[in-house]
């Protein structure tokens, strides 16, 4: 079943140097209890594509048009009670910082109870009961005793922790995680990210899985979308991403996952960066640094099409990719090749499953 | 570090700043010209030398100035005798501060309640509506607010409200501290004496409250769900009161100073009042009494802005 549908989504930021449009005409959709990848690299749009399913978005950010589809109702057009009633309790978020994301002068089991309170309705004492539940579900040791803890009290690990606790207080329908590890050193991360994984399989809770690394998405995502300045350029199921990449940014991000014994950093085999988004490069706004790119691509913008067949594709569409390439635009084609070397991460995660 | 312990280290400290601040105004007013026996040669230029030096030493100034000190300071900690006026009426100086005092104390303690009162909601208005017209216009009466002077607001409510609406009597007898009826007489004085640091209070608590707005635990919160009342009282609210609190020991000290002025265009029988008499005839121990009052009252209003701090910033207690 779908349990979210964005289609055609645009936001932009309304900034002294110009307008940002962070998020150009984004569709997809999740369905229940799966687990949705959004890749790109820093800038691309992803934290605001993700504030604006909850409404979020603020001055100067404006939602331009498109439709967030909850259950099938929009959420755009809802009240703004019926909003709130749907925040924090069908849609949750993991925010990226979750030292930001904690006030400093409540205490970490309060933040956590006052939205049981709010939406579950309980009194203080079962509150308190299910927040001590839920930390120690997390695997913050001696919950109990910690409740009354000040953020500033807990290590960086145990506050990420806490904010999931927090998300997951309600028992969310739509769990968003807003790359909920890069605060994190490497085991804590693979913990973290294991631990989401369980909770959302023991809670059925559907995730969108918001990160720059290409790694965790194979490790726990079904589906997966990659944007680039503000734009969707690749959708795929993870099969298809790491085995048939369709999108040269694509391909320049697969070489760029850190394998064992490369010590690379991450991203840094794309050459040169992401644009400002005041100022995004004219038709495919990857051109700059596309090793493919032809005379057309600073001219047309490719749509984003079903790359058997070129017909545009629509959030229901599960394989589709924005290069010229594929409306036949492109005269000398496309001619990466996919080599997997060293562990693939795919055949690691089934080995680990078995 | 607990809460109280936090507490009782800062009460413990108020006594070396305490005694520190007896040091400075004693050097301080005995720096200034003026002392009991100049007043009397200047009452009768043919007292002889031998008078002069009866005086003296009657007023103890034969003594080196530690000493001096050193008498002060234990009359008052030994047996709270902060001396005497001298002329023809004299008057024991801890006699009239404990008449005075209580007359300032509910001054500036309802000029602070008015601040408060008018600042904390303005301030969070005008941030949640940063840069509509509501935001505009308050923050156009605040810099009025800080730019007049205290005599001249002073004068022009007495001006409007009781020469002119007839609302207030001038000045007229007053019923005594404790009657009902003087709050009616405190509102002039009060609001005069609170109007600049309300003024303060405002900008500081709107521009803490738009900065803490900005803030991700605000969106977090919101991402809970929790209706905007909830996200802007409950938490941004308590973090903005804590740059709040910084800076009202400054404001009690612009307070206690504006009493001065206050109670001489209002004819307000306070400490403050007082005191201007007190220069005015070279009272030196009344002059020292006052002053080292006045520095109590802003060292416990420090100690209480403290403790507020800490009891509103977990994050304090460990420093
Ligand atoms: N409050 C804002 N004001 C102005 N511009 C904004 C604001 N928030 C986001 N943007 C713009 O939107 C773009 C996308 O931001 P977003 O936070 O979604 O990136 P991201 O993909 O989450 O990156 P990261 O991986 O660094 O978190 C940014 O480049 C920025 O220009
Ligand atoms: S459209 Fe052109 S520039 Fe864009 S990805 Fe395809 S080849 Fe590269
Ligand atoms: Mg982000």
């Amino acid at each position: 079943m779908t349990l979210l549908e964005v289609n055609d989504l645009t936001v932009s930021f309304y900034t002294e140097e110009g307008v940002v449009t962070a998020v150009d005409d984004l569709s997809y959709r999740i369905e229940s209890g799966e687990t949705f990848g959004v890749v790109g690299e820093s800038g691309a749009g992803k934290s605001v594509t993700a504030l604006s399913l909850m409404r979020l978005i603020e001055e100067p950010g404006r939602i331009e048009s498109g439709e967030i589809l909850f259950r099938g109702e929009d959420i755009l057009k809802m009240s703004e009670s019926e909003v709130r009633s749907v925040r924090g309790n069908e849609i949750a978020m993991i925010f990226q910082d979750a030292q930001t994301a904690l006030n400093p002068v409540y205490s970490v089991g309060e933040q956590i109870s006052e939205a049981i309170r709010h939406h579950l309705g309980y009194d203080d004492d079962a509150a308190r009961d299910r927040t001590v539940q839920l930390l120690d579900r997390v695997g913050i040791p001696d919950a109990e005793s910690r409740y009354g803890d000040y953020p500033h009290e807990f290590s960086g690990g145990m506050q990420q922790r806490a904010v999931i606790a927090m998300a997951l207080s309600c028992d969310p329908a739509l769990l968003i995680a807003d790359e909920p590890t890069t605060a994190l050193d490497v085991t804590t991360e693979a913990k973290i990210l294991d631990q989401i994984q369980d909770l959302a399989d023991e809670f059925d809770t559907a995730v969108q899985l918001i990160t720059h690394d290409l790694g965790v998405v194979a490790k726990i995502c079904e589906r997966v979308m990659v944007m680039y300045a503000g734009r969707p350029v690749e959708k795929a199921s993870v099969e298809d991403l790491y085995y048939d990449p369709k999108h040269p940014y694509t391909v320049g991000l697969m070489s760029s996952i850190p394998r064992i014994g490369d010590e690379r950093d991450r991203l840094q085999t794309i050459p040169g960066t992401m644009p400002d988004l005041v100022d995004v490069p004219p038709g495919c706004a990857f051109h700059p640094r596309c090793p493919y790119a032809e005379e057309c691509c600073a001219r047309k913008r490719p749509p984003l099409v079903d790359p058997e067949t070129g017909d545009a594709s629509t959030a229901a569409d599960d394989r589709a990719a924005a290069c010229l390439e594929y409306t036949g635009d492109l005269e000398n084609g496309l001619d990466f090749e996919v080599t997997v070397e060293g562990e693939d991460p795919l055949v690691e995660e089934e080995q680990d499953a078995r | 570090m607990s809460l109280r312990r936090f507490i009782l280290k800062r009460v413990l400290l108020v006594f070396p700043i305490l005694l520190g601040v007896s040091i400075v105004t004693f050097s301080l007013v005995k720096l200034t010209p003026g002392n009991p026996v100049q007043v009397a040669i200047g009452l009768n230029p043919d007292m002889g030398p031998q008078e002069i030096a009866r005086l003296k030493q009657r007023y103890g100034l034969t003594q080196p100035a530690w000493k001096q000190y050193l008498n002060w300071l234990g009359d008052i900690v030994l047996h709270g005798d902060f001396g005497s006026t001298y002329g023809a009426r004299e008057r024991a100086v801890s006699d009239i501060i404990a008449n005075r005092l209580p007359e300032t104390v509910v001054l500036g303690l309802f000029g602070w309640v008015f601040a408060l009162a008018i600042a904390i909601p303005t301030g969070i208005y005008a941030a949640v509506r940063k840069d509509e017209l509501g935001d505009h216009v308050s923050r156009f009466v605040a810099l009025a607010g800080i730019s007049l002077p205290n005599f001249w607001l002073g004068l022009m409510l007495i001006l409007v409200f009781a020469l002119v609406l007839n609302l207030f009597p001038v000045s007229a007898p007053r019923k005594p501290l404790w009657h009902p009826a003087t709050l009616w007489y405190l509102l002039l004085p009060g609001i005069t004496i609170g109007t600049a640091s309300a003024s303060n209070l405002m900008r500081i608590m709107r521009s803490s409250m738009a900065e803490e707005m900005n803030k991700e635990y605000v969106t977090a919160a919101r991402a809970k769900g929790l209706p905007e009342r909830t996200v802007v009282l409950k938490h941004v609210l308590r973090n903005s009161l804590i740059s709040v609190t910084t800076v009202a020991a400054f404001l009690t000290a612009a307070i206690v100073s504006g009493s001065v002025v206050v109670e001489q265009v209002f004819g307000w029988p306070g400490l403050g009042r007082e005191l201007i008499a007190a220069v005015r005839n070279r009272q030196v121990d009344l002059i020292l009494g006052i002053t080292l009052f006045t520095g109590v009252a802003i060292i416990l209003a420090n100690l209480l802005a403290d403790i507020l701090y800490a009891v509103l910033d977990p994050r304090i207690r460990y420093d």
